[in-house]
């Protein structure tokens, strides 16, 4: 313990670059001798203490928001809480054995398979608009805000809006007819159509995202390259090929981690939509039914630690298939 | 190091704080919230939780309040409405705050009511003057009393049944399934609205008529001492039988994914749905609908459901939300006060159409037509609705939850793979498991 004093003086978290002769690690230490003279702020106690001073703030939101609730979360998953009644049982692993012993408790994932699908067709839109306007166009800006704006919107407002816009001789059935399509067809009404119709929505609401995380990339690609290129005779599809698509690669796969985790976790436009009827439900609904409509808080809890697991080896297989390589393009 | 100490920082304190939720309860438990001997001794501040935003909004709940100073002068009402009532009071619950009057959210278990509420008295004494007690009986002490009772039926357009030439009930499932084809055949209305899309039209409308079809007091108990409530002559199985051939034979209405509650109610006014299973309480709001609509009030009925028990109709008499105080209330006189006060003279139960708690106030105008065709109306026991709710839970069917008669609709429609045998019998199978488990 006679060491604590001088361990946390020695390591003040991130110390800041120190240029001259006393650049290294390990240097603070030993400048406590009176011999180096003038006492440098870094010494002095209130050094060790003012980064925490200034982390107090965001940690104390960090913990009572994010840690504390997921803590929480763990241990109800090993209790039989009904999520009202003062009483819960310790339980152990029996919800955890209860949802791997239930096959029809992953079908939902099927449903996942549509949305992921859905967020294919949407990184190829986000990526070819994202390229197409990074060139010099005319009311580029325009279009940047037409694409980006459904990502601004409230997910539960999308949902109403799309709920009057499939409902039967609603927006798209009065658009269809104009072409003249007769179209008689309950949009929400059959799974695959529900299905297919509500990954359209998502699509719709999330190519900005992936359009502006693309666009940002591309842009930070130094504009002689293209100059060097277009000068070596390289056509666009050129410039894609080599210059944008390999810049762009950390974003993309971003984009993927995203899409993948974001489709097994789809939540708000099935759940405004059709609450879940006509086998559109999720994961998260089905939890949520499970914490809210059955009082099973402590299956819903152990749930909803399975899929944040599932999330997690998802992401490690894929970055262990794509690990992240160093861009280099000069 | 510093890392480390950290880590050992955040994980004590989220030790700390899954310890500190895990109190709660049990103060001062057992303390009767008794109604004061004289109204000028109670003064306080009370808060009641209410699910009615739409009285709160429009000034009628205050209006109440200042009735009920002109008696209470000393008591301070304050009013809280919660949009999303059960979601919200169940969360609250895990605090000492939630209000000192509420209603009883459907989340809470029966066993625990002697966590949360005061008793209001003994069950023996409260059973001669007010109805539904036993929804909320624990051991022999009642915790709630209810805001207002229904009676459970189908509300229909009166003129366009006639139109279509009806003008008698139906007795019977088939003639009911004859009269809306004949409606489909001589109107362009739709025969039967499920509403869908809002589900809760789903749930307890449907439920809570078990036991008109069997004219039986016990019906919904019943449900706790059976295998399989679904098999042929169940309760269960003609309304959800009734239900699934309206749909398969396409009397309902088009695209369910997509109805709407709140216009359905003009739709129903203005005559162009013929029908909808639902609480009598439906009826005024029905009404109303028609007045702004610039229809015939009048043209709003209420019938039974199409089906008799030795020649007579019967309806089930369900409670609404119960009214309870707060167990952590600082104010129990002058919750009591108000709880007896809104159930005896506020006339809040009349004036929604509606069956008072109290066995001395008679039947609502809404029911008129009942009187008139003598239609029976049985009180529904709620005594074993404990266990009912623990085997519906643990079976994840859910009977006052839309989901489990959204797929009968769907499977009636052809939405989704499978029979009405099919399910009967997978709903039979599941019922019968969750009664193992949840131990009855």
């Amino acid at each position: 313990m006679t060491r604590s004093r001088t361990v946390s003086t020695a390591s003040p978290p991130a110390p800041p670059a120190e240029p001259g002769p006393t650049g290294k690690q390990n240097a603070p230490r030993r400048s406590r001798q009176p011999a180096r003279g003038g006492a440098p702020w870094r010494d002095r106690p209130m050094r060790t203490i003012t980064p925490w001073l200034f982390l107090l703030a965001p940690l104390a939101l960090l913990v009572t928001f994010t840690y504390v609730p997921v803590g929480n979360m763990i241990y109800y998953s090993f209790t039989d809480w009904d999520g009202v009644s003062p009483d819960r049982d310790y339980v152990g692993t029996k919800n955890y054995t209860e949802i791997f012993t239930r096959p029809e408790l992953f079908r939902v994932f099927a449903v996942s398979f549509y949305y992921l699908a859905a967020s294919v067709v949407q990184i190829v839109i986000a990526l070819y608009f994202a390229t197409v306007l990074s060139f010099d166009l005319r009311f580029r800006n325009l279009f940047k805000g037409i694409l980006f704006f459904p990502y601004l919107i409230n997910g539960v407002a999308i949902g109403f809006v799309f709920l009057y816009f499939f409902q039967d001789g609603g927006t798209l059935d009065s658009v269809l007819s104009w072409f003249g399509v007769g179209a008689d067809h309950a949009w929400l009404g059959s799974p695959e159509s529900a299905n297919t119709s509500m990954a359209g929505v998502s699509v719709w609401r999330f190519t900005g995202l992936n359009f502006v995380l693309f666009l940002g990339a591309i842009q930070s690609i130094p504009g002689e390259l293209y100059e060097a290129a277009q000068l070596d005779g390289a056509s666009r599809w050129q410039q894609f090929r080599h210059i944008i698509a390999p810049s762009i690669r950390p974003v993309l796969s971003l984009s993927v981690i995203l899409a993948i985790s974001g489709s097994l976790s789809v939540f708000e436009i099935p759940y405004i939509m059709t609450g879940g009827a006509t086998e559109t439900s999720t994961f998260v609904i089905q939890t949520v039914k499970f914490a809210f409509q059955f009082n099973k808080t402590g299956l819903a809890s152990a749930c909803a630690v399975v899929l944040l697991a599932i999330i997690l080896v998802v992401t490690w297989i894929q970055r262990r298939l794509v690990p992240d390589e160093k861009v280099d393009l000069v | 190091m510093g890392k480390r100490t950290l880590s050992v920082a955040l994980l004590a304190t989220a030790m700390l704080t899954v310890a500190g939720c895990s109190g709660g309860g049990g103060a001062n438990a057992g303390e009767t919230a008794a109604a004061p001997a004289n109204p000028d001794d109670v003064s306080g501040d009370i808060t009641v939780l209410t699910n009615r935003t739409d009285l709160v909004e429009d000034g009628t709940m205050k209006k109440y309040a200042a009735e009920f100073n002109k008696t209470y002068p000393d008591v301070k009402v304050e009013f809280e409405g919660l949009t999303d009532y059960e979601g919200e009071v169940k969360i609250r619950m895990n605090t000492e705050d939630y209000g000192d009057v509420l209603l009883i959210p459907s989340a809470v278990a029966k066993g625990d009511y002697p966590k949360f509420f005061a008793p209001l008295g003994k069950t023996s004494s409260m059973k001669p003057s007010y109805r539904f007690t036993d929804k909320t009986d624990v051991d022999g002490k009642t915790y709630g009393i209810a805001t207002f009772g229904t009676a459970n039926g189908m509300v229909y357009n009166k003129a366009l049944w006639k139109k279509a030439g009806i003008t008698d009930w139906p007795k019977t499932t088939e003639q009911f399934l004859d009269d809306l084809k004949a409606i489909k055949d001589k109107t362009d209305a739709t025969p039967y609205y499920t509403n869908f899309k809002d589900g809760w039209p789903l749930e307890s409308p449907w439920t809570n008529s078990v036991g008109s079809i069997s004219c039986d007091v016990r019906g919904h108990d019943k449900l706790a001492e059976t295998d399989e409530p679904w098999a042929e002559g169940g309760d269960l199985n003609a309304l959800d039988t009734l239900l699934h051939d309206t749909v398969h034979e396409k009397l309902s209405e088009k695209d369910p994914a997509t109805t709407n509650w709140e216009s359905s109610k003009t739709l129903l006014a203005k005559g162009k749905v013929g029908s909808m299973v639902l609480g009598s309480w439906a009826v005024n709001q029905m009404r109303d609908a028609a007045e702004k609509a610039g229809e015939n009030p009048d043209d709003i009925g209420f019938m039974p459901l199409p089906s008799q028990k030795d020649g007579t109709f019967c309806s089930t008499l369900v409670s609404d939300y119960q009214q309870a105080v707060n167990i952590h209330s600082d104010h129990k006189e002058a919750a009591r006060a108000w709880i007896d006060w809104f159930t005896g003279k506020s006339g809040y139960a009349a004036k929604e159409g509606a069956v008072s708690a109290l066995k001395s106030q008679g039947m609502p105008a809404t029911l008129d037509d009942f009187a008139d065709n003598d239609v029976k109306t049985i009180e529904r026991s709620a005594a074993r609705t404990a266990d009912v709710d623990a085997i519906d839970n643990a079976s994840e069917i859910g009977l006052n939850k839309p989901d489990y008669r959204k797929k009968l609709i769907d499977i009636a429609r052809g939405a989704t793979d499978g029979s009405l045998k099919g399910y009967f019998d997978d709903l039979n199978k599941r019922w019968s498991e969750a009664r193992q488990t949840a131990g009855s």
